[in-house]
This record gives structure tokens, sequence and C-alpha cells, in this order.
């Protein structure tokens, strides 16, 4: 694998937002989740879950509830009392619709896609027409006290079910009128506390599910108005519900952590009666599970504690294989730190500031293991915090070190850093060219004479630096078909003769630097790219796609390369291909041209294209038993994948120079320590 | 009575009741299986009302006969499965399979059949299912040939099987594997868990039931973990939930009759009732005792019992409180206060539950009282060294009872020394004198000076501790006037000899003289002015036991060393009378004879020698006593002397001798004959067949026989009158001929004894008296069966008669029963 000098940078303080609603789209492959900050995230269940588009959030924009409508496009409400559409191909808000009943605590979407209800603080539910180009106000339903905290359609869209505190009202769609109202504290306790309904399912059959703050899952008959089953689960709140599309199982998710399954299953054999079954419990979380989601094949949960777990459901799976894997995603799949090779800075892109860290360094060397102690510390030089309630959606810092970009939805920041000493001065670019905002990427060229604005429309920009502080448009690409959806990934390659762009329809094009024309298009695969990198010597570019399989195109061959085509007729590593976190970074080592080293969360690749590819018997993760062995030996069990996975959650790795590496770890005990008190509970033996 | 031949070691008592789940009977009996036999017992008296034996080896199953449930199936290891009319006590047929019966399973829909688990031909540790077809033929002794094999590979533990809602289905658990068999389908479907293992242990199957409505099993785990399995039917979409309170493995589980909630048990020795199978809905019934082996339901749901591994069987009522608890003779893994007999109750005392002392009645097989020594919370966890009772001793009339506890510790053990005095009023033991630290090391002996005087002062206690000392123990007036009791108990004098470590100690009979052993030496003391008197010493060899001889031997003093040599030294000679090359294990004096009886060790078999001091000829000697190394032994005194026909079994007349094994099996000597000591009750059916059949017939019959028996009795009664003796006799003949005065003062006093004093015992007393000796034949007669048998037995003439009656056709004794079972109470009004 080679020896490296190691920073293992612990400094990065990022504590991802908590989950806050989950939506799959009905019939498609794409889940949506909002985070507490406002963000939104989509997934694509056809990608391995790569976390395919990201808007980032704003500070006024909290999300209550998110639904897709008319196919795919995605709705969200929240306290800000706005229904909000997203932008899915420019990742922005496109239109934001005032509902006028104060803060919006729930939102659901009829089975057709055609009409959005939403609960209002003021006990109001309304019903949203959705129209193209935006929404549109249709009318008020019966409205009484207290905030309507959850809905749900029926799925002939004759009924909508809105759980409140205390209470639970069937409203007749057509006449607006409540045809029931169920009280949900009846049963609990001689001491009247108010019980909150926290969500709701209106099954087909006319059973209404509620999940309460008493810790209950409960059925009624809405017609009768009366309890079919009740289920305690919890001691604690019950805060999410969701049903399978079959309605014959539901996922509940408790303020413990702890989601359950319920299962509709015969008493009988072969007998009609059934009944609801609470099957499988899950800790996986150790906060309250905010959302939950029930796709066809999977459980999914999201809670405070920023992680997204999707826990497949085993009968449903044909053969164990990739999609059989429990995921847990915790980090966003791109990258949120970039480096300044040559002046060894590191930038960091939180919600809505920046920090930039000069690294530590030491004089001293030593043998494998060891930590070496600190001549000089790491060093925090500046944090630039973005103005306004925008979030950042890209950064990047240049080669040297000189320069630093970053973009939030309506406004682009470019910025001079000059190092006298020890002292930084900061000093923004004036007078940026008027962009199509916001920018997805930014990416320095390797000699930090330019930068290249990914933008909406597949289209970059290139912008030339210029001393002692501003810049010039250059030229904008845009590829020869046209695209309407926005570029996210962007590679130069060291030379500055070749530029590679990804957009979301996951096509990857390739522009000539030097002569502003467009070169080539990597022959399309089914699959998002999650990192692409140019090699600095032979201008091959590398891809990685989120199904874990690796190209290597040779940008002036316009072809792939011969180890690519040898990689494609013997098939990766059997565990390569099921792990389940994306490659977020590839890089190279210039003084070994065959390596490339590449990451993922939990772990750290040097990819050696001189030595034979591993078959499905060998061990994929062999390095520690080859460290055992004797030379002889040795030579004969390496094969191309050398896995070191002493760092996780490693967030970033990059190569300084050929020996010396510098890897960014978050420890998620350092998150937990951040987040608030989870519910105490008793464990047994403590 | 024919005296027989042969002494035979027979296993008495103190089996194991928790071989198999006990049955709830439809009238409110409990039934179930004890060692060899079925124990039929009243839920509301918790009374032994019936022992069924007839089995020849362990009994394994229990079940009642689901189409007439007056009828009980039990199977043994024997390989047979008896019938039993349960209320009569009548083995009504016995099918002969074969094999070893492991499990037996009765089903309601399968008309004709039972299930059993059987192990498989050819192959080690590997078990079937099988069902067996019970024939319809006339006779008793029946072969059941007809097996097919219903599910293969199950385990062996009766709990690892189940039958589901209505005889659709069959589970069964091994390990980590769950197999379903249906029946109508003929599908067979295979579940398994993941064998992790985790720090709590790992998550094999433990036990498995099936709910009574619906398609639901709940299995336990020895991880704790109970998982209620549904949809099984589906060998992909089938799912289970989890119930998790159990930190240790789950022993058993049973659901309610309406299967709305669910009963487990464990070590935890908790009681956790389910329900809804919802995680957060259970309650408890804690403190049961110890871990609960068995659960089961009465088939009306209103009684529950579980049996524990302590021997005890709790019924609990359906709103889950505790009702009654039946207690067996509680065997605990190491037994350190060795086997004494209390003079008061002549019960057996030895370890009980952990630091208590049990008083174990062996006529009734039950256990009389538990006596709470260290009176510290047992804390249940494994590696934990808590203070336990090592010694026990009891004064001559049982008055006092001294107890030594100590705690295990690597550098200085926490001993106590407690006194307790019987307080009549309460009818139990009371707190007198508590001795922290009564030697700096382990205590190795102790015993009281047995007087049989009554006065107090006498009482001398002699503790024998590793610190190379005894000590003595007085009694001496309480001085502090807020003291509660007038005594209490000071040491009086230390002795030590050669700072060697003192390990026995022994007082002679008429407490003149102590000896105690000091590793190789028996040195021997006055016990008034502690005086070393002599010292005795037989080397090589530590001492390893000694005692004196008894009555008309007192001048002998035995001591047995481990290097295998019996030694007999004279006291007044101070000489070594005779010594024999014998690896003695256990030396125990009968308290009312002079014999001796030593158990030996040499290869691989215990040997039992009996003698008398003053010959170094043993008197009995049986050699392979027995398999096991014999531990202990006890000498309990008969309640009445036993008229026992040869001379050589002379020494069993007064007293009984009781062994325990290691395996803690507690075993007699008996010298009935095993016809003899098996209920008759095969052959009450023949013996009523001879009657004509009618009502008054049953009636007379009945009263006729309660008469001779009475006359029996009576006869008896008068016998043993005569041989009562006078006080001066007795006195006469206890007293150690060295301490007797000339024989010219004695003769007078022995011619009075022998005119006979005039009888003035009222008739009704005697009355009284008859019935209860009455009520104990009937105790004898069902105490006990013969496991070992020395030799060939005479075949009995009774068996013979009993053959040759004609046998009742079978639509004759289905008569004769109901006739049974009418009430003729009325008839008595005439």
């Amino acid at each position: 694998m080679g020896e490296f000098e190691v920073h293992r940078v612990r400094f990065f303080g990022l504590v991802p937002a908590g989950v806050r609603c989950l939506a799959c789209q009905p019939r498609g492959g794409r889940l949506a989740l909002a985070r507490t900050d406002g963000a939104v995230e989509v997934y694509n269940f056809a990608a391995n879950y790569f976390q395919e588009k990201v808007i980032p959030g704003h500070e006024a924009r909290s999300v209550e509830a998110l639904c897709w409508a008319a196919g795919d496009r995605l709705f969200g409400a929240g306290l800000s009392g706005h229904i909000t559409e997203y932008d899915l191909a420019l990742l922005c808000v496109a239109c934001s619709v005032d509902g006028c009943g104060g803060p919006i605590w729930s939102m659901a979407a009829n089975s057709s896609g055609t009409q959005l209800a939403i609960g209002c603080e003021d006990g109001s539910v309304k019903l949203f027409q959705v129209v193209p180009g935006g929404i549109q106000f249709e009318r008020n339903l019966d409205r009484r006290k207290g905030r309507i905290l959850c809905l749900s359609w029926h799925p002939s869209d004759t009924h909508i079910a809105a759980g409140s505190i205390d209470f639970l009202r069937v409203f007749d769609v057509c006449s607006g009128q409540t045809l029931q109202r169920i009280m949900v504290n009846y049963h609990v306790l001689k001491v009247r506390r108010e019980c909150i309904v926290w969500s709701i399912a209106f099954l087909s059959s006319g059973t209404v599910i509620t999940s309460d703050s008493f810790g209950r899952v409960q059925f009624w008959d809405w017609q009768r108005g009366t309890l079919l089953e009740s289920h305690t689960v919890s001691t604690s709140a019950v805060l999410s519900l969701a049903v399978s599309e079959k309605e014959d199982s539901i996922i509940v998710g408790t303020s413990t952590g702890a989601t359950y399954q319920f299962q509709l299953l015969p008493v009988k054999m072969g007998s009609l009666e059934k009944r609801w079954v609470r099957t499988k419990p899950f800790q996986h979380h150790t906060h309250d599970v905010r959302a939950v989601a029930h796709s066809s094949t999977a459980l999914i949960s999201g809670g405070l504690d920023a992680q997204l777990v999707i826990r497949p459901l085993m009968e449903k799976m044909q053969k164990k294989g990739y999609d059989a894997a429990l995921r847990k995603f915790t980090f966003p799949h791109r990258r949120l730190v970039s480096c300044a090779r040559k002046a060894r800075l590191l930038l960091f892109q939180f919600s809505q500031h920046l920090e930039l860290w000069r690294l530590g360094s030491t004089d001293e060397t030593g043998k494998d293991g060891e930590v070496l102690p600190l001549c000089r510390m790491p060093e925090h030089l500046v944090q630039l915090k973005s103005k306004g309630p925008e979030h950042i959606y890209c950064s990047c810092v240049s080669p040297c070190g000189g320069w630093v970009a970053y973009s939030t939805a309506s406004r682009f920041h470019l910025y001079r850093v000059q190092y006298e000493g020890d002292g930084v001065s900061i000093k923004k670019v004036p007078k940026v060219p008027k962009l199509l905002l916001p920018a997805y990427q930014l990416q320095f060229s390797s000699d930090s004479g330019s930068l290249f604005v990914a933008s909406a429309r597949g289209s970059v920009h290139v912008l030339q630096l210029l001393e002692p502080g501003g810049c010039k448009h250059l030229h904008t690409f845009r590829p020869p078909s046209g695209s309407p959806e926005a570029v996210y990934l962007l590679a130069s390659s060291a030379d500055g003769h070749w530029l590679a762009a990804v957009g979301g329809d996951w096509a990857i094009h390739v522009y000539d630097l030097k002569c502003f024309k467009h070169h080539c298009t990597v022959p399309t695969y089914s699959c998002a790219v999650t990192a692409l990198a140019i090699h600095p010597v032979t201008n091959n570019l590398v891809i990685a796609y989120s199904d874990q399989q690796l190209f290597e195109f040779s940008i002036p061959e316009k072809q792939y390369t011969a180890w690519s085509r040898m990689v494609q007729n013997c098939g990766l590593h059997r565990v390569w291909l099921e792990r389940d976190s994306p490659i977020t970074h590839i890089t190279f080592n210039p003084k070994n041209p065959s390596h490339i080293l590449l990451h993922d969360i939990y772990m750290f690749c040097v990819l050696d294209k001189s030595l034979p590819l591993p078959d499905n018997s060998a061990l994929l993760m062999n390095q520690s038993t080859l460290k055992q062995l004797p030379e002889t030996a040795r030579q004969r069990q390496l094969h191309a994948f050398k896995i070191c996975k002493k760092f996780q959650p490693l967030l970033f790795a990059d190569l300084l120079d050929e020996n010396c590496l510098v890897m960014v770890e978050r420890p998620i005990m350092d998150i937990k320590t951040q987040l608030p008190l989870p519910i105490q509970q008793k464990k047994f033996g403590t | 009575m024919v005296a027989p031949a042969t002494l035979r070691v027979v296993r008495c008592g103190g089996s194991t009741l928790h071989g198999a789940r006990a049955v709830f009977s439809a009238d409110s009996y409990l039934l179930c299986a004890a060692g060899d036999f079925v124990k039929m017992y009243s839920v509301a008296t918790e009374e032994t009302l019936r022992v069924m034996g007839g089995h020849a080896d362990l009994v394994t199953g229990v079940q009642l006969n689901p189409h007439n449930h007056m009828q009980l199936y039990s199977s043994s290891l024997d390989g047979s499965i008896k019938l039993w009319d349960f209320m009569d006590g009548i083995p009504i047929k016995t099918f002969t399979v074969g094999s070893k019966l492991l499990a037996l399973y009765a089903l309601a829909s399968s008309e004709d059949s039972v299930f059993v688990v059987i192990p498989k031909s050819g192959e080690r540790d590997t078990f079937q299912l099988v069902s067996v077809k019970l024939a319809k033929a006339a006779g008793q002794d029946l072969e059941a040939k007809e097996l097919s094999v219903v599910l293969d590979g199950v385990d062996a533990s009766p709990k690892r099987i189940a039958f589901g809602r209505e005889g659709e289905y069959v589970a069964s658990v091994k390990e980590v594997n769950l197999q379903v068999f249906f029946f109508k389908r003929k599908q067979l479907n295979r579940f398994s868990v993941s064998a992790i293992k985790t720090k709590s242990g790992n998550n094999h199957f433990t036990c498995i039931a099936c709910h009574p409505t619906e398609d639901c099993i709940a299995t336990g785990h020895a991880d704790g973990k109970i998982r209620l399995w549904r949809n099984f039917y589906h060998k992909k979409d089938y799912t289970f939930s989890t119930l998790h309170w159990h930190h240790d493995t789950v022993m058993d589980l049973a659901f309610s009759m309406e299967g709305t909630s669910l009963l487990s048990g464990g070590v935890e020795s908790v009681l956790v009732l389910w329900h809804n199978e919802s995680d957060c809905q259970k309650d408890f019934l804690p403190r049961l005792g110890s871990a609960i082996e068995y659960i089961s339901m009465s088939s009306d749901g209103a009684l529950c019992c579980t049996l524990h591994t302590d021997n005890r069987i709790t019924i609990i009522n359906s709103n889950l409180r505790f009702s009654k608890s039946i207690q067996g003779l509680i065997k605990s893994t190491d037994v350190k206060t060795g086997l004494v007999v209390d003079p008061r109750t002549k019960a057996l005392v030895l370890n009980g539950e952990p630091g208590h002392l049990q008083f174990y009645c062996l006529q009734s097989d039950q256990q009389l009282f538990s006596l709470d020594i260290v009176q510290r919370q047992y804390i249940h966890q494994a590696g934990l060294n808590q203070a336990d009772l090592v010694k026990v001793a009891f004064s001559a009339q049982g008055k006092w009872l001294a107890t030594v506890e100590e705690r295990e510790e690597v550098t200085d053990p926490e001993l106590q020394l407690k006194l307790w005095f019987y307080d009549e009023e309460t009818q139990s033991f009371k707190l007198n004198t508590r001795i922290n630290m009564p030697h700096e090391d382990h205590i190795t002996d102790m015993c009281f000076r047995e007087m049989d005087e009554l006065e107090d002062d006498s009482l001398i206690l002699v503790t024998a501790g590793r610190d190379c000392v005894f000590k003595v123990w007085v009694m001496v007036e309480d001085t502090d006037p807020e003291a509660q009791q007038s005594v209490s108990w000071s040491c009086d004098f230390v002795g030590s000899y050669h700072n060697y470590q003192a390990t026995n100690c022994c007082f002679s009979e008429d407490g003149s003289l102590l000896a105690v052993s000091f590793e190789e030496t028996v040195t021997v003391w006055d016990s008034v002015t502690w005086d070393l008197k002599c010292t005795f010493c037989h080397p090589p060899g530590k001492i390893r036991n000694i005692c004196f001889g008894r009555l008309t031997c007192s001048k002998y003093l035995i001591g047995a060393t481990d290097y295998g040599f019996l030694c007999c030294w004279n006291l007044l000679s101070c000489a070594l009378e005779w010594s024999a090359h014998l690896n003695v294990l256990v030396l125990q004096p009968d308290p009312l004879s002079e014999h001796i009886a030593a158990v030996s060790w040499l290869s691989k078999e215990s040997s039992l020698f009996v003698f008398k001091p003053n010959e170094p000829r043993p008197i009995y000697i049986q050699r392979n006593l027995c398999k096991e190394k014999i531990q202990l032994a006890a000498f309990v005194p008969r309640d009445e002397p036993e008229t026992i026909g040869s001379e050589k079994y002379h020494w069993l007349r007064r007293s009984q001798l009781f062994f325990l094994t290691d395996t803690q099996e507690l075993m007699t000597l008996s010298t009935k004959s095993l016809e003899e000591r098996l209920t008759p009750s095969s052959k009450q059916l023949a013996v009523e067949e001879s009657l004509p059949v009618t009502p008054f017939s049953l009636l007379l019959g009945k009263h006729r026989r309660q008469q001779s028996q009475e006359d029996i009795d009576l006869g008896k009664l008068v016998h043993n009158k005569h041989k009562q003796d006078s006080p001066a006799v007795k006195e006469l003949l206890h007293t150690p001929a060295h301490v007797l005065p000339s024989a010219s003062f004695l003769c007078p006093i022995f011619i009075n004894s022998l005119l006979i004093s005039k009888e003035n015992k009222s008739a009704e007393e005697v009355a009284d008296e008859v019935e209860m000796e009455s009520e104990k034949t009937e105790d004898d007669s069902d105490e006990e069966r013969g496991v070992t048998e020395m030799e060939q037995e005479d075949t009995s003439p009774m068996e013979l008669l009993g053959e040759m009656t004609c046998k009742l056709s079978k639509s004759q004794e289905k008569e004769l029963r109901k006739i049974r079972k009418m009430d003729y109470s009325w008839i008595s009004a005439f």
C-alpha cells in the first residue's frame, strides 16, 4: 500500500441537521427528505440510494411536511405558513404560496396527485389544486379549534382524516363537513393529560391508524368511531407512521429512537380474519424518529440524530445482495471539504459559514502506526460567515490557497486571501461577473489561474482570476445537445487542458479549455456519478458510479482505456460491489501513475492498476493478513485493491504531496455530544 | 411378613419433581412426575394423595388422556407408556414401546395415538418424534410397535416440541433452528435465527409453546428473548416479534387457555405474564425462590404451576398470586453440613436453599420447614462469594442448634457461629448467641456433649478449627439486665496440641471424654478438668474420622486415617485393639446401638461394613453398595423397631441407614423385597374381582379390609407394649460397662423391673394410636422403591396368586369402575 505521513484531521466540527420529514414518490423511485435546517434532499432508489439532489436550506424556511404530487413535483410546507414548490432541475424554490392559516403542520396529496390538503395552526384544513406552474387555493374544510398536526387522504380521495390534540376528525372532501370526531385520550388515565395525535393514516378499508404521545398505535373504525385495536409500543411518544402501498405493513417511529413494524397477518392459516401484529423492532437511532417511510422493499426512517436508515425487508428480496444491506446515511454524499495542496490549507463548508484551517506540521519521522508529535499546531485562520438567511451551496479554495469562493442561492462570493507571516488578510473581490445562479460546484484550476463554476442547464462558466484581486468571465460551456439539469460535479486536468462536468442527467461532458469547445461525451451509464477526476499524467478520466463501478476513460483517445475494459470483463469483487456508501472523492499520486486513491465514508483505498484484480474467492480487505505473511507469500497474495479502514467516518482524503495524506474524520461520538440528550431510558445492568 | 434374604439399596424420596411438565386434572388435582413415580397432589391442600408406581425408570412425561379426563398417560425411560386411572391409582394398560421414551405428548385430534420422543436407532444423540399407535386390544400389557416418524432431528428435551392449534402442526426447536410440520399438508418449514454470540449468551432456542387458537409460536432463547413467530406457513414471508425481559435463559413458556397472555420463567425465579403479546404490558410474580424449570396451566385457566429446580412446585392463581407450594428435598450443589438428624422431629437436616437449613421428612418426602440461618439476601449472580452454612450440630434433645456459616474469601474467611434455642411456643428455633470469628480459620468439626440430663449446665459445645485449636463453649448466665434471654454462650477453654490443625472432635457417650484429632494424632481430654489424658496415633496418615463406641463398646475409640486404615483403640488400656486396612470415607455410629457403619471407596465402588468395635470382624459386609461415591451417611432412628428375621440384619432393627451420594441421590438400605415395596395396586383390581359386584359388597369389602388391618395393628401394639422396658432396665443396659456399679447392687432393681405393672391405659387412647399406625403403614407402602437389586429374588407366592385369578373382561371392568365412582353414601342412612 505504501507508507504515508497522514494528517489525521478531526477539527471539522460538522453537525448534520436532523431529519424532519420523508416522502416516498408514489410508484416512483425517489425519496425526498427534509432536514430541520430546511434543506431538502432527494435520494434515488435506482442509483443505490444515492443522494442525487440537495437543495440547501434557508433560515426562514423550515419544512414540516413534504409531498410529491402530480408525478414528480415536490412540495414542502412549513411553519412560515407557505407552501413551496421545489424545482428539482435547478435545485431551488420554484414558487411559494401563502397558506393563510398560520403555520402549516401537515400536508398531504391525494392519490391522484391533483390536490393538496394542508393542516394549519388555526385548525383549518385547506385544499389546494395543483395546476401547471404552481398551486391554486380551492377551499376550506370545516374549521374547528386546535392545530391540525397530521393529515391523511383516503385512497379513494373522498375523505380526509386529520389528527389534532386529543381527537381526530374525518372530513368529507365533497361537502367539507366533519363526519366523525373521535376522542383519543379517553382510555388513558384518571388525570387528563393532553394526547397529541402525531401521525395518522387512512386505509382503504376505512381503518384509521393513529400514533400518539402516549406511545400507542391505535386502529379505529372511522364510521362507527370505535377503537379496533390498540398497541402500546413505547413509554414515550410515537411520532411518525407510514403505511406500505399494499396496506399490509406499517412502520412507526418513536421518540426513543426505536422503530417498529406492524404487519397485517392472518390469525389462522387459510382464514380471512386478519390482525395487525407488531413484529420487528429496530433500534437504529438514538434520538426522536421524526419521519418514517415505507417503500415497497424497505423501511426507511430518519431521526433527529441526522441518520437516514434504510432497512430492507428481507422477505421482499429475491436474493442476497446490494439491496439487502442495511444502510445508514449520516453525512452528505458530496464533499464539504476542499484542500489547497500547496499551501496545506483546508476549507470546511458549514451550512452558513466557512472555515479555513492551516494543517499542523512535524519535523520528526517515525515507524508505521506511530503518532508523531506536532511542532506546529493546526491553525484556524479565517471564518467566513455568509450573509443573509440562505445556506451555502458550494465552496472551494484554490490550490495555492490564495482564493476562496462560495455560492448561496442568490449570491456568488470570491475572496482573495493573503498571508503575511502569521497574519491573514482577506479581501472580497469586487464586481464579480453576473452569472446564472446558484453555482452548484466550484473548482479552481490546478495553477489557480481560473475558476470553473458549475451552473444550471448543464452550463459551466470559466472565470479568469486576475492579480491582485479581480476576475473576469472568459467563457461558458454548454452541452451540445442542451440539458435541463444542473451540473453537480467538475474535474479539471492538471495541465489545464481539460474540464469534465457531470449534470443531473448523469451525462459526462469533456470540454477543451485551450480552444473553449466541447471535446466529447463519455458514453452514458445508467447510474449516478459519485466522483470523477482526471489523471495528471495520462489525462485519463476516472469515474466512480453509485453502483460502485469504476471506469477509466481516455480523454485524448475519446474511449475507455484497456484497463477499464479489463475491469468490466473481469468484474469487480463481490464485496466491493456490496459496499453501501458511494465513493465521494478520487485523487492520484503523480509519482506513481498506476495508483488511484479513492475513498468513501468507511474506507480509503489505493487502487493499483499494475496489480491483478481480486477474484471473488480472494479476501478483498487483506491488508492486515498481508502484514503477517512472509515476503514471497505476500507477493502472491497482492491484488489491486489496498483498503484501509482505520479512519472512520472519513469525510475527505487527499494527497498533499507524494507521501503525505490528509484525512478528515468526523467521529460519530463527537456529533452525539453536540446533540441534545436523548430520552432517558433504563438499561438493564447499568 | 416373610423375611427376605437380601438387603437392597433403594432410592428413597427426594427425587426430582421436575422431570416433566406437571398436569392439572379437570377436578383440581396436580399430577407430576417424581422420579420413577407419578405423584398426585391435591391443589387445595397441597397434600400428596397418591403415588403411582410401576415404571422401572424415571418418568419422563405425564399427559391427561384427551378423550377421558380421568385417565392419564405416563411415559418412562424404561420404554413403556402406562395409562392410569389416577383417581384410584390403578394402571389400566401398559404399552411397551421398546426404546427409551424421552417425552410424551397426547393430542385430542389424534384418536388412538400419542407422540413420543425416542432416540434414533443407530445414531447417538439424535432423537426423533414418533407417533405411537396404541392398540385397543384387551389385556393389561400390550405391545405398541406401530411407530411412524413425524420429525427427525429433534431435541431430547420435552420443552422443545409443541403442538399447535387443534393439532394442526407440530413445532420443534433445536439449537438455532425451528421446524414446523403441518400434518394436513405434509409440509415441513424450517427457519433459523442467526447464531450470534453476545456477552449475555447465545440465541439458541430453549423452549417452545404454541398459541391455543391462533397460528402463533412462542419460542424462548438462551439470551433471554422470547420470539413470537407468525405467518410461518410461508417459507419466506414469516415474521416474528421479540419480547425481552429475562436477562438469562428462558426456561419455559406457556400460553393461557385463550392465548391472550403468555407466561415465561427463567433462572431469575420470576414468573412473567405478558399481555396481548405486547412488550409494554407485563406483570411479574417475583421471588419464587429458585429457577423455574416448567410452567403448566390448568385447563380452566384458573391456576398455573411452576416447577422449580430446587424440587418445589408452586401453585399460582390466575391473577398471578402465589397460592401454594409443595417442597421436596432441595438438592444443593454441595452438602457442607452433612446429614444430621434432628432428634426432635427425626427429620433429616442438611443444606437447603442458599443460607438455609432444611428439615426434610423422610416419611412424607416433604420439607418440614426451612430455617434461615444466614439471614442475608441471596444474590443470584455467578462468581459472587456468599455466606453459606457449613456446619450444623444438635444437642441431644434437639433443644439447641449450633450452626457455622462462612464466606469463602481467599485471604481471610468470614466466620460466624450461631447458637439457636428451640422455642416451644413458636415451635421453631430462635437465635440465642451469635459469635463472630469463633476461630481464626475454617471450623472443621463441631459437636455437643450429648447428655441425656435435662439440665442445661452440662451442655458443652466443642468446635475444632484449622487454626490449630479447639474451643469449648459453655452457657453462662446473662448479666446484662437488658438482655431478653437468661443465658448466652461464651468460650470456656481453648485447647491445642503441638500446633497441629484440629480436624475432628467427638464426645464419648457419657460425655466424660472428648476426643480431638490433630492431623495424625488423636488426643483424649477429660471433659471436666480439660486435661489431656492420652494420645493415639497411627502413622502415617492423618485422621479422617473418629468416633467413640457406644453402649457395651464405650471403651473403644475408632479412627479412620486417610492412608486407608481403620483403627480401634482401647481407652482403658490405651492400646491399639485392632486395625484394618480400609479406605474409609464415612464412619457413622448408630446412636441406638453399638454398631458402627463404615463406607469405603475402592476402585470405583462403595462398600459398606458394619461392625462392633469390640470385634475386629465386621458383622455385615456389603460390597459394591453403589457405583457412586458416597459422601455422607446417617442413621435415622426408627419410630418403632422393625422385626427383622435374619440375624445378619439385626443392626438395622432400630435405625435406618441413609446415604447421600455425590450425585445428590438419597439412598437407603431396605430389607423388604421389591414386590412388598411396590404398591400392590395392580392387584387391587384383582382382589376386588373376587367380591360379588354389588354396591353393598363394595362397601362391605372396604369395611372388612379396614377391620382386618386394625386387628393386625392392634396385635402389633400389644406385642410392643410387652417389649417396652422399664427405665431401670433401660438404664442398666445403656450405661457403659466401665461406669456401672457392682452387680449385687443392680440385681434387685432388675428383678423389680420384670414385674408387670398394672395396665391402665384407656381404650380411647389405644384407638387413637391405632389410627395413627394405620396411617403410617399406608405411608410406608408407597414411600420408596428399589433401583439396584443385589441378588436374585425369590418369586413371591403373592404374585403367583395374583396371576392366577381370572382377569376381568373389559366391559366388566368398566362396569365395576362406574359403580365405584357412584356415590353410595345414602346407604349409610339405612
